[in-house]
C-alpha cells in the first residue's frame, strides 16, 4: 500500500511540476464552461445537465490526453528499467499511476463547481440528488475511460500512439449503443450493456443502480489488469 | 554471491545470451565487456529483475531471480546502462522516493542520504532539478540513487560514462572501497578504467562468454609476443638484419631508414627476454641506441583478440 502512494505522489508530482496538468485543466473548463453557459439562460432551467451531456464528449479527448503519458513516457524516457528493478509489485505501480491520472480528473470535475454555485445563486427548485448522481456518473465515466487510458500507455512507448489507442478504446465503449441499429436483435442487448454510455445516462437520471457501479468497477478492474498483465509480459 | 547456470535470453528469433555460466563471490569486483551487442546489458538487466531468463538459473544470495524477484530487488543497487532519471524531480525528491520505496524513513534516511551525498560528491546539487545538472552530475545521482539503500550487490552498467577524468578516478576509488564489502559487477568500454578499478573480469562476445579469470592471468594467457622497438643511430640494415641469426627466438620486422639510422620492432617471447645480449650486440657493432621500449598486450588487446575472432 504504501509504495502505491509513493508512486502516486511521484506522479502528481509529476502532472503539477510541469504545465501539463494545468493546460489540461484549463482547456476542459473552458470548452465545458463554454457550452454550458451557452445554453444555461436559453432554457432558464435550473439543472445541470447540459453539463453532464458535455462532459462525456470532453472526456472523449480528455482522459487519453491526461494517461497517454502515464508509462509510455516511462518507457521511452528509460526509467521504467529503474523502476521495474525497484521493489515494487507491477500492480502498486499500475495503481499509483491510476490513482494520480483519476485525482486529475476529479481535480477537473470539482472545477466545474463553478457552474454548480453559478446555478445555486440564480436558480431556484435544485435537484440536488439528480446533481450528485450526474457527477458520480461523470466520475465513474472518467475512471472507466482513465483505466482504458492507461493500459494503452502501456503497450508502446510512443504517447502519440498511446493516446490513438486510448482514443479508439473510449470511443468504442462510448459509441457502441449509438450503433445498435446496424446490431442484429438478438444480440443488441450485451451491445448496450457494454454501452458506458447507456449506464451513465442511468445514473445520471437520479437512481444509484448497483448494476451500474459494478459495471464501472468491472470495466475499471478488466483494464487495470490488462495493464498488469501487459507489463509482466514485456519482461 | 551470484550463480549463472545455462542462461540464455532469447528476444523472437535473436539470441542475446547462450547457455552462459559464471559465479562471483562477494567482496569481488568483477569487470563484464563485451562489444555492442555482445549480449552484457541484456545480462545485467536479467540480474537487476528487469528482463526474465528464458532458460537457465539465475541465483542470488541463494534467492531464485524469477521466484524471489522482489527479494532479490530488495539487496541489490542497479545502474542501467544510459543511466535514465527522472528529470523533472531535483536530486533530494529523487533519494527521497528511492528511499521510500526501499522502505528507508526518518534518521534512517538522514543517515543514508549524508552518506551517499558524500560518496557521490552530490552536496552542491542536492536540491537541483536532475535535467539541469551536467552529465557527470547525472551519472553520480544514479549511482547514489543505486547505492541509498547500502546494498550487498551492485550492478553497475557502464558507471563512468560521461565523467571527466578526475570524476573517473574518484568513482574508480568509491567502487574499489565497495568492493571491500560488497559485490560489485560492472560494465565499461573503458577498458584501462576495468583494468584498473576490478580483480577479475568475464568477456562476452556474441552471447557466450569467452573469457573468465583475473585480469592479469587473463593478459598472460592470451597475450601475444612482446614487441621490442629499437632506433639505432649510425645502423646498417644488413647488420640489423642479422641480429636474428645471433639470438635465438626473435624476429626483426619493420626495418626503417631514419635519418641519422634505423628503427626496427624486435619480437619475442616474454620468457626468453633477449634485451641483455641484444644491448650487447649493438653496442660491439658500435651503433648507439635511442630507443630501446618494449611493448607487451594489454586488455585492450587480449579483448580485441577474443571479440574479433569469429567476426
Amino acid at each position: 500500500m504504501n509504495n502505491i502512494i509513493h508512486i502516486y505522489l511521484k506522479e502528481l508530482r509529476s502532472y503539477f511540476n510541469g504545465p501539463m496538468a494545468y493546460i489540461f485543466l484549463i482547456i476542459f473548463s473552458l470548452v465545458n464552461g463554454y457550452f454550458f453557459s451557452n445554453t444555461f439562460f436559453i432554457f432558464g432551467q435550473s439543472d445541470m445537465r447540459a453539463l453532464f451531456q458535455i462532459i462525456p464528449l470532453v472526456y472523449l479527448f480528455f482522459v487519453p490526453a491526461i494517461s497517454m503519458s502515464i508509462i509510455a513516457k516511462e518507457k521511452n524516457s528509460g526509467t521504467m528499467e529503474v523502476i521495474s528493478t525497484l521493489p515494487i509489485k507491477e500492480y502498486e505501480f499500475v495503481l499509483g499511476k491510476y490513482f494520480a491520472s483519476i485525482t486529475l480528473i476529479l481535480v477537473a470535475l470539482i472545477l466545474t463547481g463553478v457552474h454548480l454555485s453559478n446555478l445555486i445563486a440564480v436558480g431556484s427548485n435544485i435537484d440536488y440528488g439528480a446533481v450528485f448522481t450526474g457527477y458520480l456518473g461523470l466520475f465513474f465515466a472518467g475512471c472507466v475511460y482513465a483505466s482504458m487510458g492507461v493500459f494503452a500507455s502501456s503497450l508502446t512507448d510512443n504517447q502519440v500512439i498511446a493516446f490513438i489507442i486510448a482514443i479508439f478504446f473510449v470511443l468504442f465503449f462510448f459509441l457502441v449503443d449509438k450503433l445498435l441499429i446496424f446490431i442484429p436483435n438478438t444480440v443488441s442487448g450485451v451491445f448496450q450493456y457494454i454501452s458506458i454510455d447507456y449506464h451513465l445516462s442511468n445514473i445520471s437520471k437520479g437512481v444509484i443502480d448497483t448494476r451500474n457501479i459494478l459495471y464501472f468497477i468491472s470495466l475499471i478492474g478488466l483494464f487495470i489488469l490488462l495493464t498488469i498483465e501487459s507489463l509482466s509480459s514485456k519482461k | 554471491m551470484i550463480e549463472i547456470n545455462g542462461l540464455s535470453k532469447y528476444y523472437g528469433p535473436i539470441k542475446a545470451v547462450k547457455n552462459i555460466n559464471f559465479s562471483i563471490s562477494d567482496g569481488e569486483i568483477v569487470g563484464f565487456l563485451g562489444a555492442n551487442g555482445a549480449g552484457k546489458s541484456t545480462t545485467l538487466k536479467i540480474l537487476s529483475g528487469y528482463l526474465a531468463p528464458t532458460n537457465g538459473k539465475v541465483k542470488i544470495n541463494g534467492l531464485n531471480i524469477e521466484k524471489d524477484s522482489l527479494a532479490i530487488r530488495k539487496i541489490i543497487g542497479y545502474l542501467p546502462e544510459n543511466n535514465p532519471l527522472y528529470f523533472d524531480m531535483n536530486v533530494y525528491e529523487l533519494l527521497k522516493f528511492t528511499a521510500n520505496i526501499r522502505n528507508i524513513k526518518g534518521d534512517e534516511f538522514n543517515i543514508a542520504l549524508d552518506k551517499v551525498i558524500d560518496q557521490c560528491g552530490l552536496k552542491g546539487v542536492l536540491h537541483k532539478q536532475i535535467g539541469e545538472c551536467s552529465k557527470g552530475y547525472k551519472q553520480r545521482i544514479g549511482l547514489a540513487s543505486a547505492m541509498i539503500h547500502n546494498p550487498k550487490i551492485l550492478i553497475l552498467d557502464e558507471p563512468v560514462t560521461g565523467l571527466d577524468p578526475n570524476q573517473i578516478i574518484e568513482i574508480r576509488n568509491l567502487i574499489k572501497k565497495l568492493g571491500k564489502e560488497k559485490l560489485v559487477l560492472m560494465s565499461s568500454h573503458i577498458l584501462q578504467e576495468i583494468e584498473a578499478t576490478v580483480d577479475r573480469i568475464i568477456i562476452i562476445d556474441e552471447g557466450n562468454i569467452v573469457a573468465d579469470g583475473l585480469t592479469k592471468n587473463l593478459i598472460n594467457k592470451y597475450k601475444g609476443k612482446v614487441q621490442l622497438k629499437l632506433e639505432l643511430l649510425e645502423s646498417e640494415k644488413e647488420k640489423i638484419e642479422l641480429l636474428s641469426e645471433k639470438i635465438d627466438n626473435i624476429k626483426i620486422k619493420n626495418i626503417r631508414s631514419t635519418k641519422k639510422g634505423h628503427t626496427c620492432v624486435v619480437e619475442y617471447d616474454e620468457k626468453n627476454d633477449p634485451r641483455e645480449k641484444l644491448f650487447k650486440l649493438i653496442v660491439k657493432s658500435k651503433y648507439q641506441i635511442i630507443e630501446m621500449n618494449p611493448k607487451s598486450d594489454n586488455l585492450e588487446d587480449v579483448f580485441r583478440k577474443l571479440t574479433k575472432s569469429k567476426k
